[in-house]
Formats: C-alpha cells, structure tokens, sequence
C-alpha cells in the first residue's frame, strides 16, 4: 500500500508540473510578479534593496506554490479528471500530497531563480544555507498545503481564485515583507503573527542576512504546524466532499 | 467466486434513497447490464462498486475482497470508464496511457509498449501525440475505455459507454466490449439503450427508483412477458403524419380494442395491425411499469 501511495504521489507530481506549473503564464506569473512589487518598493526605498531579499523570496515561495494549487482540485473536480485519481489504487492523504508537491516543486524552483539573482548581487557570504533550505521547503509545503485547502473548500475556479487572493493581498502586507511587523499597529502586529508568510519573511531573513537564531526556529516550528495543519485540514475537507 | 456479490447496497443522498437494499451477483467472465431510466440509480451503484461514494448501508464483495475493508486491493484489480470521457486535456493520447499506467503500477517497461498497443488496438496510433482535448468525442471515449485497460483488470466497469456516440464509434466500442468477454474480462455496464443491452449482455437488471425488479438474461425477461402479446398499430392522421404504438397484452383481442379506441380518439385513421413476438421493450414496460418512450425521451432514442 505505501509503494502504491508513493508512486501515486510522484506521477501526479510529474503530471501536474507537465500538466498546469510549466505554462510560460504561471512561470511568468510567479518570478515577475513579486519582482514587480518588490521594484515598486525599492524604487520608493532604494538604500533598503537588499532588506527586501527575504521577503521577495517569501512572496515568491507564495505566489509560485500557490497559484495553481488553489485552483488545481476544483478545475479537476469541475472536468471530473480528479475522478481519475480517486479511482486509483492510491489513499487520499497520498492523492492530496502528490498534489502539494507539485505546487512545492514549482515554487521552490521560481523561488530559486530569485535566489541566484540576489546571490549574483549582494554575494553568499552571509547564508545560513541549512536555515535557507529548510525555511523555503517548509514555506513552500506550508503555502502550497493553504493553496490545497483553497481549492478543495469551494466549487468553482472563480471562486478559488478570489478566496486566495483574500488570504494573499493581506498576507503581502501584513507579513513583514515590506515593513517590519514591529512597526504595524498592535492590532495588526497580532494578525500578523497568525500568518504563515510572516514566519516565511523571518526564517528567510535570519539565513540571508542574519539574526537571532531562535527567531528562525521558531518560524521552521510554526511553518511545519500551519502546512501539517492545512494538509490534515484539506485531507478531511476532500474526504468529505467525494464520500 | 462471483465476480460482484452485493447484499442490501443501499445509498442516501440528503433522505432520497437512490439505491435501495441491492442484492445481485455477476458472474465471473460475464456480461452484466443495469439497464434503467435517469435517476434509477445506476450510475450510484457503479461509484459504489468502485469506491467513489459510501454505501449507507449493505455490503460487496468484488472479487471476493469486502468492499469497506479492501478498496485500495479493488482499485487495483478493476477498470472504470464513468460517464463522462475525463482523461487530461493538456496531456497527449499517449501519455494519458503511461499516466494511467503509472497510477496502478504498471511496470516501467511495460508501460510505453502497452500504450502503444492500446492505441493501435483503438484505432487512435495517428492521434498517439494529439492532446485529449482536440481529440473528437467518439476517440475521447475509446481512450477512456483504453485508459481504463491498460492495466489489464479483472472487472471492467462501464457507464453509459456509448451515449452521445456517432453510429460508428457506437458500433466499434461494443465490439470491443464484446471482444472483452472473450478475454476473460468481467464487464459491469450501465445503459439506456435497450438494444445495446439486449446485443452485449449475458444477464440484464431492469433497475427502477433504486431497486432491481427483474434480473435474467434477455431470453428470460421475454419469457416472463412470453404469455403477452404485442400489437402493433400504424397510423396517420389526415395531414401526412404516421407514427407507430405498441399495445401489450396477453388478451390480444382487448390490446387491439385498445389500440383502435386510442386511435380513433385521437383522431388517427388505422392503417395496419400486427401481433408480435415480445420484445426486450416489451419486457421493460411490462416489468417496470415504466412507458417504453421515457428511455427514448430521455437519450434520444433507441441507439443507433
């Protein structure tokens, strides 16, 4: 049953990135798109370019990871091909975490065009690479698992999209990407402490630029609960739905 | 051991009941046929078989293996081919194959030999690198039904295979279905066209509102009807207009009364009367009570 679950994950993984991530639109859509709001930034603030790398990479893991993923399952339930893989031998965690792989693999990659980007401009010497490696899979698994709870809680494609973007454009924000959470009124600081993308910013920072080591760890632990959190929460939510 | 055993199958959707304590078996290498109206409960039998939907209440057995304990060992010895041809549309004929090969496991070496085997075998090798959706509908259903045997089940499961289908892309997926019996294939279908269940099934079950109210093979369904005739009326109206009714009956004198009463009511002149042999049809209406003209109304007809 476990080689059938985990050949299941990785041909659905294979078949999505082949299928919907690798379209010249999303690959667009996920490196240009944090780009542009970043250079919109830095062009209000050009002495802090380099503060603005952690977040870039944050927004980047986000908007690559969960693009797609918040509307794959409601497309596939909408053309019933998602009928396909619940007829496969395979479990419906392993179903759903084929399908979060494949949305982690293309944010991570996008993700990684960035990070040769800044590497080619500001240099390596400060990276914490362990801390690096960690904190974007564990961004990425945790945006991609909230993508896969979007698209598996609603009916329509339309409807997926709008209910990301409500989680996301906050997220932008709010999540110390542009402006530090400390500096946010106490409303909002507290908001923002709820949010996957402000632990993403500050384990991110920490390895790229340094920090407090116990910030980072922290964020690893909270990113590992909130992807844990949405994948069980997804899994029950699609379980329900097809029972 | 039976191919398919079920004892009271019977599902729920929000208090409607849409199966209702099913008890049937198929047979090993058999034919079997749901033959019904919309809503009679087919299509919620075959998601129950292949574990798309929760039976309410009852058990199953496929292939010997309990439905509600066994399903991922089911899954991998069964072929679905559901209603609507849903295989990928960005990926090609061939590797929605290999996808569907990898799913169950398929060894690597085997898989891209066997999708090109089905291809032929389906007439589909000059589509091999076409995407799905800019195949025609009738190809879309023979990849499906090619989808769904490239892992060589043990039980096909086939619902409405040819609905919507040109007459010969109709013609050519029941050939193949016949041809599945003839390789030791267990076929399960579902169907509104009474002469497409008449021509590919070993054993038909007439199922209505959810519950079976006759299983047997064609020559036994006609038989429980043997004792009633059909009379058979042509007639036209003063404006050019002709159309045909069935009256069926065992008194043959009263169906034909019947037959010119109606006639005359509506204002037809008769212009021949004939008594036949029973047909599946007549057997359908006498069984089910239902009128014969619901399964024409409601998929355009009696087949192709």
């Amino acid at each position: 049953m476990l080689s059938d679950d985990l050949r299941g994950m990785w041909a659905i993984m294979l078949k999505d990135l082949r299928a919907y991530y690798l379209k010249p639109p999303n690959v667009s859509w996920g490196i240009l798109f944090p780009f542009a709001f970043v250079l919109a930034f830095v062009i209000r603030d050009p002495g802090n370019l380099g503060g603005l790398v952690p977040g870039l990479l944050a927004l980047t893991l986000l908007f690559g990871t969960s693009s797609m993923e918040a509307i794959v399952i409601t497309f596939e339930q909408q053309t019933g091909a998602l009928e396909r893989l619940l007829l496969a031998p395979l479990r419906l965690p392993a179903l759903l975490a084929g399908k979060l792989l494949g949305g982690m693999v293309f944010g991570l990659v996008t993700a990684c065009v960035v990070l040769i980007v800044a590497l080619a401009v500001f240099g390596a010497s400060q990276v914490n690479w362990l801390l690096l490696i960690l904190g974007m899979v564990l961004a990425a698994a945790a945006f991609s698992a909230m993508g896969a709870l979007v698209s598996v809680s609603v009916k329509e494609v339309f409807e997926a999209q709008t209910l990301a973007n409500i989680f996301r454009f906050p997220m932008m924000f709010l999540g110390g990407v542009f402006v530090p959470v400390t500096s946010l009124p106490l409303g909002l600081q507290v908001v923002a402490r709820v949010l996957p993308l402000t632990y993403a910013v500050e384990v991110l920072r920490v390895a790229t630029v340094g920090g407090e080591r116990s910030v980072a760890i922290v964020g690893l632990v909270v990113l590992a609960a909130f992807a844990s959190v949405f994948y069980g929460l997804a899994s029950w939510v699609l379980a329900r739905r097809v029972a | 051991m039976s191919a398919i055993e079920t004892r009271g199958l019977t599902r729920y959707y929000d208090g409607l009941c849409a199966v209702d304590h099913l008890d049937f078996e198929v047979r090993r290498g058999e034919v079997f046929g749901f033959l019904g109206p919309n809503g009679a409960g087919k299509t919620t039998t075959i998601r129950m078989l292949t574990g798309l939907a929760r039976p309410t209440s009852g058990e199953a057995r496929v292939l010997g293996l309990d439905l509600a304990h066994d399903l991922p060992r089911i899954k991998r010895r069964i072929g679905v081919v559901p209603e609507a041809s849903n295989l990928y549309d960005e990926l090609t004929a061939f590797d929605n194959l290999v996808f569907s090969m990898q799913l169950y496991g398929v060894p690597r070496s085997e898989r891209k030999p066997r999708a090109a085997e089905l291809l032929e075998r389906f007439r589909l090798a000059e589509k091999r690198d076409a995407p799905f959706a800019r195949l025609s509908r009738g190809m879309k259903r023979a990849l499906t039904v090619a989808a769904a045997l490239a892992h060589r089940p043990e039980i096909l499961f086939l619902d409405e295979p040819t609905t919507g289908l040109d007459v010969a892309s109709a013609r050519g997926l029941r050939q193949t279905i016949a041809g599945l019996r003839d390789q030791g294939v267990t076929v399960f279908l579902t169907t509104h066209y009474l002469e497409e269940a008449e021509r590919l099934c070993d054993r038909i079950a007439l199922l209505v509102r959810g519950q079976i109210v006759a299983l047997d093979t064609v020559d036994g369904l006609k038989a429980q009807v043997q004792s009633a005739m059909a009379v058979e009326v042509t007639l036209e109206n003063g404006s050019g207009g002709s159309e045909t009714r069935r009256v069926v009956g065992e008194d043959v004198a009263a169906s034909v009364r019947t037959a010119l009463a109606q006639a005359e009511e509506d204002g037809w002149r008769v212009l021949a009367v004939n008594t036949i042999r029973p047909t599946l049809e007549d057997a359908f209406v006498q069984l089910t009570g239902l009128g014969a003209e619901i399964m024409r109304a409601e998929k355009g007809g009696k087949g192709l």
